[in-house]
């Protein structure tokens, strides 16, 4: 299996803050790899890093096989940046955009031109292709990005939060398109902080959070690794919620996870004949549930177990 | 076993960092047609200080407002000039702050091209405030003595020095976080350094200090090297001075703008 991007141990501070603390990345040729984490914990430090525009302060990248930091010529001319940083003018319309693009890259003016009109057509653009960037939608917006980063044939593409802050129609558009790019080879190094994004979109996931790597996998083999299956409890009645709380809490060694809205307490549990202590215990307590059941993990309870922290607190 | 694929080049080629030079040059020619309005300061603002000082203080400096006009116009093609190149350095401020500039380090460019780009960009604005200010003050009477050849050389004189003059804006604009302040520091430079002169009144009516540099300064030195070009009278000598003080401006800011750019753009 080759690898198109190997990353070991990289570092990255900004003065007190530590953005990454030893991070390794492996992005196999012509694989989707999703970089999971909250804001802050060091996905885009780590795309910058890997994209030439930040040096590591320890630690060392390849990208194709060439340096990040001795080659970064090289590794530019295979890579492919887009998302909530690498941008498009503004002032410039989408085709002029993508015609400089094209002409920065070395292309005549007829190719870069005729490479423009393909890529609108395939991002459904061609009708705003004289319109300035400024004047499109946020779907609009991120489908001229991708298009930007696609004008080189890039072997690579790293795609930084392709979604975040779209509605979920458009984030719809952008995942049809990212799956069309998956579905013709490309390497893809991912990183976004929706789980579902990660699950829906990537071959493999590395979840980090405080420039650490937490844990990698596939997004089946994470939710086994947290304890194989998560316990639900509904108490009929929502005052007895506390207790209830108590007893998970005690009986799986975990904090639960509370719902105050649907009253549900859910934890991670490992050994299924819990199940039955539990209702034992509800019953010497007096206390009657709605709903009481095992079920594998969902990758939010995953993410909390991996890095103490629930995923919606995370994703604002 | 031999290479299948051919491996990028390891470097950019001074072709290559030109050709990239002038496609972001292209790209900035493109936003001054799409916004003509960032225009104005060098368009409306010369215009208004023309029929300003021209009117106003023609009779009392010149003692008719013709002969003021021949002898203001040239100078202020000089401060306008001057005004313009400030527009370097805050482009490339607006831009190193923006996504699209991430994009561009991103790709196997030559690092300078942005550089370069905004630089090549401005001679469409210098050529624009230079027509705009000569058909307004011949509009108002002004009328040039020499000959096209001439002529020419003035326009070329004024748009090296627009080139030579904006390494300061860039300095500045590569220091300072906002484009704001650029126009703010270069402004309150700009506008000391082109009054006193003799841009606007006679150097000898000025007091003995300010007359001194008024003599020796770069803008007095370009407007009567222009005033020669166009209605006659030295060229030779203000022309060397004025291109020593361009040649020690490029010598002292450019080294200092390329050295801030790199260390802004990494």
């Amino acid at each position: 299996m080759s690898l198109a991007i190997q990353a070991e141990g990289l570092v990255k501070r900004f003065g007190e803050t530590v953005a990454l603390n030893g991070v390794d990345l492996r992005v196999p040729t012509g694989k989707v790899v999703g970089v999971l984490g909250p804001n802050g914990a060091g996905k885009t430090t780590a795309v910058r890093i890997l994209a030439t525009l930040l040096q590591p302060d320890s630690g060392h990248a390849t990208v194709g096989g060439y340096d990040v930091v001795r080659d970064p010529v090289r590794v530019r001319s295979l890579i492919g940046l887009t998302g909530q940083y690498a941008s498009v003018d503004e002032d410039l319309s989408g085709n002029e955009n993508l015609v400089l693009i094209g002409r920065l890259l070395g292309l005549s003016r007829p190719a870069a031109k005729a490479r423009a009109a393909g890529l609108l057509e395939q991002f459904e653009l061609t009708e705003a292709a004289g319109r300035a960037a400024k004047t499109y939608s946020g779907g609009m917006r991120r489908r001229l990005d991708l298009a930007a980063s696609l004008v080189g044939h890039p072997q690579v593409l790293y795609l930084d939060e392709p979604t975040t802050g779209l509605d979920p129609h458009a984030r719809n558009e952008v995942w049809a398109v990212i799956r069309r790019l998956v579905a013709d080879g490309a390497t893809v190094l991912l990183t976004t902080q929706y789980l579902d994004e990660a699950d829906q979109l990537a071959d493999s996931i590395t979840v980090i959070d405080h420039g650490r790597v937490v844990a990698e996998g596939r997004a089946d083999e994470l939710k086994r690794r947290v304890g194989g299956q998560t316990m639900l409890v509904r108490p009929t009645a929502l005052s007895d919620m506390d207790i209830v709380e108590r007893i998970l809490a005690d009986l799986t060694g975990v904090n639960p996870v509370r719902d105050n809205d649907t009253g549900l307490l859910t934890a991670p549990v490992s050994d299924p004949v819990l199940l039955s202590t539990m209702v034992r215990k509800l019953d010497d307590a007096g206390i009657t549930a709605d709903e009481l059941a095992l079920r594998l993990p969902s990758l939010d309870e995953v993410f909390l177990a991996l890095t103490g922290k629930p995923a919606e607190e995370v994703a604002v | 076993m031999t290479a299948a694929v051919l491996a990028p080049p390891r470097h950019i080629s001074p072709a290559k960092a030109a050709q990239h030079g002038f496609s972001l040059a292209w790209r900035g020619i493109l936003k001054i047609r799409k916004n003509p309005e960032q225009l104005i300061d060098v368009t409306i603002q010369p215009i208004l200080f023309l029929v300003l000082f021209v009117y106003l203080f023609g009779g009392a400096v010149a003692g008719s407002t013709g002969a003021y006009l021949q002898n203001l116009a040239p100078g202020l093609l000089v401060q306008n000039t001057i005004m313009a190149s400030l527009s370097a350095g805050v482009a490339l401020n607006t831009d190193v702050s923006k996504g699209v500039f991430d994009r561009f380090r991103s790709m196997p460019i030559a690092r300078s091209a942005p550089l370069v780009g905004a630089v090549l960009a401005d001679i469409v604005r210098y050529l624009v405030a230079i027509a705009v200010l000569l058909i307004t003050a011949t509009i108002m009477g002004f009328r040039i003595h020499t000959d096209p050849g001439s002529v020419l050389v003035a326009v070329a004189v004024l748009v090296v020095a627009g080139l030579c003059f904006c390494w300061i804006a860039v300095f500045v604009g590569m220091l300072v976080s906002n484009p704001g302040s650029v126009q703010g520091i270069m402004i309150a430079f700009i506008f000391p350094l082109t009054f006193g002169s003799n841009v606007f009144v006679p150097s000898n009516t000025m007091p003995g200090w300010l007359h001194a540099w008024s003599d020796i300064s770069p803008v007095s030195l370009l407007a009567d090297a222009i005033r020669g070009l166009l209605v006659g009278g030295e060229v030779g000598g203000p022309l060397l001075g004025a291109l020593a003080w361009m040649a020690g401006v490029v010598l002292v800011f450019f080294p200092l703008a390329m050295r801030a750019y790199r260390r802004r753009v990494g």
